[in-house]
């Protein structure tokens, strides 16, 4: 063996760790405003406080698709983007992000020019009104019966209203001079003994109402020392509850002067706001605005976007040391497989933090915390066995499922509130995450078996020792599966025996963590009675790929259930595709051991004498 | 046990439903029960599917317009029986006791555990609900899928007597005669689910046959058993009184209309209805506050909750107790949770159960992990420290 060089390893390591703190690096990029300051502000949306930041990913992910906005030279980051639509609508109105394909879609704005896909708000208000009617006329058929362009007008007028909300969450969109106006209504207040609005014009009135319906989320903060997070309040509702009560919130005035400072380009009274409004904040809710601080340098690392690019590389690395440099690329790739787990083990851990939740708490959730999984269990297999098959196998599950992950994050927020019978962190921390990690070790066994049936049908490489390897690693980790997915359904059993009262529903979900369990057990009685032997077991652990996507997204597909949340339908032939490759593989996995490329003995024994003794298999 | 000691027939019968073969085969059935099962729900309900996939011998087919059931596939109760039978024959036969094998015998014995409990759940479990408006005071629970015809006689005004006709007795039809009734009930026709429109929408129809109450101007149809979760059938029946001197009259009861229809026979009045079966408790709740909270700025709702007052005259109990989610009330064998709300917040659905089964898959789940547990655990050192040579 020769002695590898270890400054080459240590180089790729740095440059990884690099890569992923490379985000920290930007700066604002609109000339002299404080925006990373801005975007930490905390506000309430969706019963949860987060910063202004997250608000500003999440609307321009819904609004336009991406976190980003190009312009000719370079791109709008969203908190950008925000304060625009927040506080200068005039210049975010004209915007062109708004993306339009279908051309029934295009046809119904009176488009009929297929190359123009990009309008902005204004470009579509005259039409608004069309669009309106015709998205209430989709409405009324139901959801799985609509067509493409039923879907779409519904999505583009959910889009715009979105959009019109969040114009009018600071000021009624236009307006010249918010602090002179709320200047007007305190010097028209008269406080004692009741306040009197004698002096505030209706017109004044009737756009406080306007602002407190349609805002979109809530920036005013409770009254201090009040911290419960029921007490938030819109724009509006802060400014009509002062004009009864008569005290005026400090954080008005703080939203007005930023307001009017940012429309007149005003950078240097914006800082100073922003800096002020933050250090009010900090001495009133220290422990929401380190929670939104968090979250926002969360948000700039995108920790789970990083690691799925790394996840890849891992992936051909290990790929790559079957082929050439075994030791050297399977050190590497081992290594920088640790790496890229603790960054997403630090993300995780983060979402823990800011939700105050077990890691899994909805189907996003379900995707990051099952790559993980998958992972540490590859990483294990990798050390036990230094042959590059735990790093592939853990590199294409971490890649596949964050970007499951990061296509269910496209609906908004991932941090949602649970829904009553879910807000039971103890239930959340042993049946969900035990049936989760029961769907990781599936994958996991089910995508060793896929490298065992490429490598043995496609390449020479598959020798007797490695096929051996492999079929340990498949039933090791088969038994996982089978302890974890057991143990976790009875767990989701005795939790509905707790909250309904019976402990099994034949539910979809219940049905579909029963199939798993079934599937388990039975390669391993298959296996026990010598039923199957490596081969058999790899093309059973193939189809536990399957029934787990089944179960994990195939019954929320159904649309029927308890624990039907969320129909995906654009998802369904993802889901057959996926199915089908792998009966694909499965049919490969049983040709005849004579039309494989690698040749070896285990590959072409005939079958042996049942295996006695469970203990001893593998 | 050896099987040395049995006749050759009966030993290899054994030998059978000891193997693993069966085992696969019958988990394999399993499988496909449960996914055509699932599959199922989305057109007939989980309520049939339950009763014709999961608690059935067979899953019978019957072909368009004929009257044959064929069996189709083992239905979830063989399926159990046979596994379970597969079970104890394999510890019967192959296994022997060892330190070894002591995972895989927790594990086995958790699983028997299981299927029993199952068993026991399918056949002695009640569901019921208590529809309670706030203030109100309710001392029994009703059957939410199964209905039952009162008779009562309300001429004392201290208490009202019961004869409560169950709706098997109403599907099977004839004439039924109680020793408390001072005359016979006729049932002349019984719709499970029926459509009921009034006449004057559907001047066409046939003539009815109730003669008195409001059934003369009402139309009713038969219409097929709902399949949803959500919607009640409304089960209606034509009964017949028949008093010593011939025919009291004809009625429609139906348990959509709430309002009793009263007959006099004798100087004695009774009421007729139609209504939800009801079981009668030992004690009583009463609804104190219904609270539905909501997560900040939204319609999320964060948490359902019933405060109730719990009298028990017999046992000495007068307390308040608050029913959520996740935190049932237990009491006397029963269990309440918060299965519900209606009425503006103003009314709480409480799902009422009875399960004397309810514990084995406590003690199961402890069994088979503990034996999965051990079994792999021993697999995994045994393999670490091969690998460690």
């Amino acid at each position: 063996m020769k002695k590898s060089r270890p400054w080459i390893l240590w180089l790729v390591l740095a440059g990884t760790i690099a890569f992923f703190l490379a985000p920290l690096g930007q700066r604002d990029r609109r000339d002299g405003f404080a925006m990373q300051k801005f975007g930490r502000l905390p506000v309430l949306l969706n019963g949860r406080i987060k910063p202004l930041d997250t608000v500003a990913r999440n609307s321009l992910l819904i609004i336009h698709g991406k976190q980003s906005v190009a312009l000719e030279k370079g791109a709008l980051a969203p908190i950008d983007w925000l304060a625009e639509v927040l506080l200068k609508p005039s210049e975010a109105n004209r915007r062109k992000i708004f993306v339009i394909r279908s051309p029934e879609t295009l046809a119904s704005i009176g488009r009929s020019d297929p190359t123009e896909k990009y309008f902005s708000f204004l470009d579509l208000t005259p039409r608004l009104q069309d669009i309106e009617q015709q998205a209430d006329l989709a409405q009324k058929v139901e959801a799985q019966l609509r067509s493409p362009f039923q879907r779409d007008i519904i999505k583009l007028f959910e889009r715009l209203t979105l959009f019109h909300r969040l114009e009018n969450s600071i000021e009624v969109a236009g307006t010249k001079d918010f602090t002179g106006q709320i200047d007007d209504l305190v010097k028209n207040i008269r406080p004692n003994p009741v306040p009197m609005n004698s002096g505030i014009s209706a017109e004044a009135l009737q756009s406080l109402g306007f602002l407190a319906e349609v805002g979109y989320f809530f920036p005013i903060p409770p009254v201090p020392p009040h911290d419960d997070p029921l007490q938030w309040r819109k724009m509006g509702e802060s400014l009509l509850q002062f004009l009864t009560a008569g005290n005026l919130h400090p954080a008005v005035k703080s939203w007005a002067t930023l307001a009017t400072a940012f429309a007149a380009n005003d950078a240097e009274t914006f800082n100073a706001t922003v800096d002020s409004y933050a250090q009010w904040l900090q001495e009133h809710f220290p422990g929401r605005v380190r929670k939104a601080h968090v979250e926002s340098v969360f948000n700039q690392l995108e920790p789970f976007y990083s690691a799925l690019v790394i996840y890849v590389l891992i992936f051909i690395l290990a790929c790559a040391s079957w082929l050439a440099w075994p030791q050297r690329l399977g050190r590497l790739a081992f290594w920088l497989l640790v790496v890229t787990f603790v960054v997403h083990s630090a993300g995780l851990i983060t979402r823990m933090y800011l939700e105050g939740r077990p890691p899994v708490t909805n189907l996003y959730s379900s995707a990051v915390f099952i790559g993980w999984g998958a992972v540490l269990l590859g990483i294990f297999l990798e050390r036990f066995f230094r042959n590059g098959i735990g790093a592939a196998t853990a590199g294409a599950i971490g890649f596949l499922t964050l970007l499951i992950a990061h296509h269910l994050s496209m609906d908004g927020d991932t941090m949602e509130m649970m829904r009553a019978v879910l807000d039971t962190n103890g239930w959340l921390a042993t049946h969900v995450v035990m049936v989760s990690l029961g769907y990781a070790s599936t994958f996991l066994a089910g995508f060793l078996a896929l490298i065992y049936i490429v490598r043995g049908a496609f390449t020479p490489s598959l020798d007797r020792e490695t096929a051996k390897s492999l079929a340990r690693m498949v039933y090791g980790i088969v038994c996982f599966a089978t302890l974890f997915s057991f143990v976790g359904t009875i767990l989701g059993g005795i939790w509905a025996d707790q909250s309904w009262g019976r402990f099994w529903g034949w539910d979809p979900k219940e049905n579909g963590a029963a199939l798993i369990v079934l599937w388990n057990a039975i390669i391993l009685h298959a296996r026990w009675g010598g039923l199957v032997r490596q081969r058999g077991l790899m093309v059973m652990a193939v189809f536990g790929n399957v029934v787990t996507s089944w179960s994990w997204f195939g019954v929320n597909m159904l649309g029927i259930g308890l624990h039907s949340y969320g129909f995906m339908d654009s998802a369904f032939p993802w889901l057959i595709a996926f199915g089908i490759s792998q009966v694909c593989f499965m049919i490969i996995g049983a040709l005849p051991a004579g039309v494989w490329r690698s040749q070896f003995e285990g590959a072409t024994v005939p079958r042996a004498v049942p295996a006695a003794d469970p203990v001893e298999v593998g | 046990m050896s099987t040395a000691a049995l006749p050759n027939e009966l030993a290899r019968l054994l030998r059978v439903f000891a193997s693993l073969r069966l085992t696969v085969v019958c988990l394999g059935f399993g499988m496909i029960l449960i996914f055509l099962g699932t599959l199922a729900q989305v057109h007939l309900g989980i309520h049939n599917v339950q009763a014709r996939y999961f608690q059935s011998l067979f899953v019978l087919w019957t072909p368009e317009g004929s009257r044959w059931h064929i069996p189709v596939l083992p239905g979830g109760y063989l399926l159990g029986a046979v596994l379970l039978v597969n079970l104890i024959a394999a510890h019967a036969t192959r296994f022997e006791v060892s330190r070894k094998k002591i995972g895989i015998f927790l594990l086995h014995l958790g699983v028997i555990l299981l299927l029993i409990g199952q068993l026991l759940t399918g056949l002695y479990a009640r569901e019921t609900q208590m529809r309670i408006d706030e203030g109100q005071t309710l001392g029994y629970a009703e059957a939410p899928r199964e209905v039952e015809l009162a008779v009562i006689d309300v001429s004392d005004p201290q208490y009202d007597q019961v004869v409560a006709i169950p709706e098997g007795a109403l599907a099977r039809g004839g004439t039924i005669q109680n020793p408390t009734l001072p005359f016979t009930i006729n049932i002349k026709r019984y719709f499970p689910n029926a459509r009921l429109t009034m006449r004057a929408q559907d001047p066409s129809a046939p003539p009815s046959l109730a003669t008195m109450g409001f059934g003369a101007n009402v139309v009713a149809a038969e219409i097929p058993r709902t399949v949803k979760d959500d919607e009640r059938d409304l089960s209606s029946a034509f009964v017949e009184l028949n008093g010593v001197e011939g025919s009291l009259g004809t009625w429609l009861v139906s348990n959509a209309i709430a309002e009793p229809q009263t007959v006099a026979v004798n100087g004695r009045s009774f009421a007729l209805i139609m209504r939800q079966r009801r079981f009668y408790k030992q004690f009583a709740l009463t609804l104190l506050h219904f609270a539905h909270d909501v997560y900040a700025g939204t319609e999320i709702p964060k948490n359902f909750s019933s405060r109730v007052r719990l009298v028990d005259f017999e046992r000495g109990e007068n307390r308040e107790v608050l029913i959520s989610m996740n935190d049932p009330l237990r009491y006397r064998g029963f269990t309440f949770y918060q299965s519900g709300f209606d009425n503006n917040d103003k009314t709480t659905i409480l799902q009422v159960v009875k399960n004397p089964a309810m514990l084995l898959p406590y003690v199961a789940c402890g069994l088979v992990g503990l034996g999965l547990l051990v079994q792999f655990s021993m697999h995994l050192f045994g393999f670490v420290r091969k690998q460690g040579r």
